[in-house]
């Protein structure tokens, strides 16, 4: 396959001030503002926010599959390529370096049709391989997902496959035109948390044995930093903090990452009550245009706050959207959970 | 020690051929809270549907409040007593309310059907359990359809509170909400232990959340008990291999997920 390599440490995936308005009764509202950041080869990058924060628009937007009508503006590359300016030949060649896996694979798959029909569809129509051909390659996926009897398998249909086994039939799919970036929606928030753990450490090794790399989109804070390098978190349509994974938790920038994992009640310890965000999340059209999205529900908020919305600034090798971050940087940890 | 307010014992249900609960018991006393906790299609959903009724058990026998409730309810009263001691909310505050009815309505209704009071005592007893879970007088008149998922939980968690129930069943109900809406919710069932003596029962596959509600725990393996304890003490010191699988599975900072490795019986 003719990939366009990118230079020695470049990243792979790079979103550049990505805004996206879609039409919503009669006028243009914003859903993504000014979202930015990359991804290197084999890099898992986390995608971290609530209801409404933009981070399904976010792998919309990078696989080009906003609904009709979005305005798009900023800049998404991949393998130093614009996105956004692909077409024919090179927007198929795209899609298949891009692979998507779903929080229900039920709703993603066709009732009617066996798995081996879905599995080989994408390779059968774009890539014109033999049928057999895409069956034994589709049996080798089903094995490295460690689903062993993939000969039976594809002559399944999904109601004969419980939830997790078809999450990994979904993954074999997604890596059967051998992509170089997995986009991943909740992929694992409908499985048990003992299939999690399972999906979970699928997707860690064929990551690492095939150098790809992941966009993990998820709304829990926990899993993304256990599994991901770095976490980007986002809120209002906004990115508002990308961090190091293992530092998410010990030293947040953005008061609101600090405040989800203080939310969070504790597996080791009980507490009676919970330190709660009040007020309810914001979409990105709710957020105000001259202060900070995060403002009305901050114990922290202070005039500098409501005056302007800050800029992503650098701190402590992260990023954060906060006019308080130096001020506050190594306290909140601290104080929200006391 | 208090008087039980459920007792479970040697609970069976059966599907066809299918053994979905096998020789479940518990005692929950006055007060207190248990979770059960398995994974899906551990039988944990059918042992709440068989307490509230919605399922008749195989075998085995339910007392809530002292009466047996193993067999189907033999009147209209009855039942409204039953449904008055028990009750449950539901995963998906989408699908459990009546889109045509505003949340006052809904609530109004169970007020109607159990309590029996004039339109005006409702009224205000709409109000307090209103104002309990954070409900605005604006939020109360609207329909489901233009409230966010956590505020129709609460009118959810409104309405099971409306019949002053001995026992709440949650059956998954913080699970699809946002983290900082599910710490408000958890707040707010704290509160309500606090103030009315109500006795939780918790169905949840999220240990921390459990953590949070519950003094007591089981947890379930294929319709099976395979350990049971103080919840703290459960989830700190597992037994169980499945206990212990469960609680490696919670991701942490630091977490290596691991492919599962074939778990024993028991």
């Amino acid at each position: 396959m003719n990939r366009a390599e990118p230079a020695a440490g470049a990243p792979l995936l790079e979103l550049e001030g990505v805004t996206v308005r879609l039409p919503v009764e009669g006028s243009m509202q914003a859903v993504l503002q000014d979202v930015s950041f990359a991804i290197r080869p084999g890099e898992a990058l986390g995608l971290v926010g609530e209801s409404g924060s933009g981070k399904s628009m976010t792998a919309r937007a990078i696989d080009r599959l906003l609904p009709p009508g979005a305005a798009v503006t900023g800049r998404v590359r991949f393998g130093g390529r614009d996105v956004m300016t692909l077409s024919g030949a090179d927007l198929k060649r795209f899609r298949g370096e891009v692979a998507m896996i779903f929080q229900d694979p039920r709703a993603h798959t066709n009732p009617v049709r066996r798995i081996g029909d879905f599995m080989t569809e994408a390779l059968r129509t774009n890539a014109r391989v033999p049928m057999d051909e895409a069956a034994r390659r589709a049996v080798d996926l089903l094995a490295s997902v460690g689903i062993e009897d993939g000969d039976r398998r594809l002559r399944q249909y999904p109601h004969e496959l419980s939830g997790g086994l078809l999450q990994r039939v979904m993954i074999a799919t997604a890596l059967l035109t051998r992509p170089r970036l997995l986009l991943a929606d909740e992929p694992t928030t409908a499985l048990d948390v003992t299939t999690q753990a399972e999906v979970l450490a699928i997707l860690d090794n064929l990551r690492s044995e095939l150098s790809l790399a992941m966009l993990f989109i998820t709304h829990n804070l926990e899993l993304a930093a256990a599994i991901c390098d770095r976490t980007v978190v986002m809120y209002a349509g906004q990115v508002v903090e990308v961090r190091e994974s293992n530092r998410l938790h010990d030293q947040p920038l953005h008061p609101y990452t600090a405040a989800l994992a203080a939310a969070r009640p504790s597996i080791d310890a009980t507490a009676h009550r919970l330190t709660a965000i009040p007020g309810r999340p914001l979409s990105a059209f709710e957020a105000p245009a001259e202060a900070c999205a995060f403002t009305a529900r901050c114990p922290y908020a202070a005039d500098v706050c409501r005056e302007r919305r800050p800029a992503l600034v650098e701190l402590d090798g992260g990023l954060t959207r906060c006019a308080r971050a130096r001020e506050l940087f190594g306290r909140l940890e601290v104080e929200l959970h006391a | 020690m208090p008087e039980p307010v459920l007792e479970v014992e040697g609970l069976r249900k059966e599907f066809g051929p299918r053994l979905a609960v096998d020789d479940v018991g518990f005692t929950i006393p006055q007060g207190g809270s248990l979770a059960i906790v398995g994974e899906s299609g551990s039988g944990k959903t059918t042992v709440a549907k068989m307490i509230v009724g919605l399922e008749r058990p195989t075998g085995g026998t339910i007392r809530a409040c002292g009466r047996d409730r193993s067999t189907p309810a033999r009147s209209t009263r009855e039942r409204r007593r039953r449904g008055r001691e028990v009750q449950i909310v539901f995963q998906d505050p989408y699908t459990s309310l009546d889109p045509r009815q505003t949340m006052e309505e809904a609530i109004d209704e169970v007020l109607r059907m159990h309590q029996g009071w004039q339109p005006k005592r409702r009224m205000e007893r709409v109000r307090e359990l209103s104002d309990m879970v954070g409900l605005d007088a604006r939020q109360a008149r609207a329909l489901p359809r233009s409230l966010s998922g956590g505020q129709r939980q609460r009118v959810a968690i409104a309405r099971a509170l409306a019949a002053e129930p001995r026992v709440l069943i949650l059956d998954e109900s913080v699970a699809a909400l946002d983290v900082s809406i599910q710490a408000q919710v958890l707040n707010l069932l704290a509160d309500i232990r606090d103030e009315t003596a109500i006795s939780f029962v918790v169905i949840s596959h999220d240990l921390a959340v459990v953590r949070q509600l519950t003094e007591q725990i089981v947890v379930m393996w294929r319709g099976r008990l395979v350990e049971r304890g103080q919840t703290a003490d459960v989830l700190d010191h597992p037994q169980a291999d499945y206990t212990k699988l469960l609680r490696a599975s919670v991701p942490k900072p630091g977490w290596k997920p691991q492919r599962r490795p074939a778990v024993a019986t028991g």
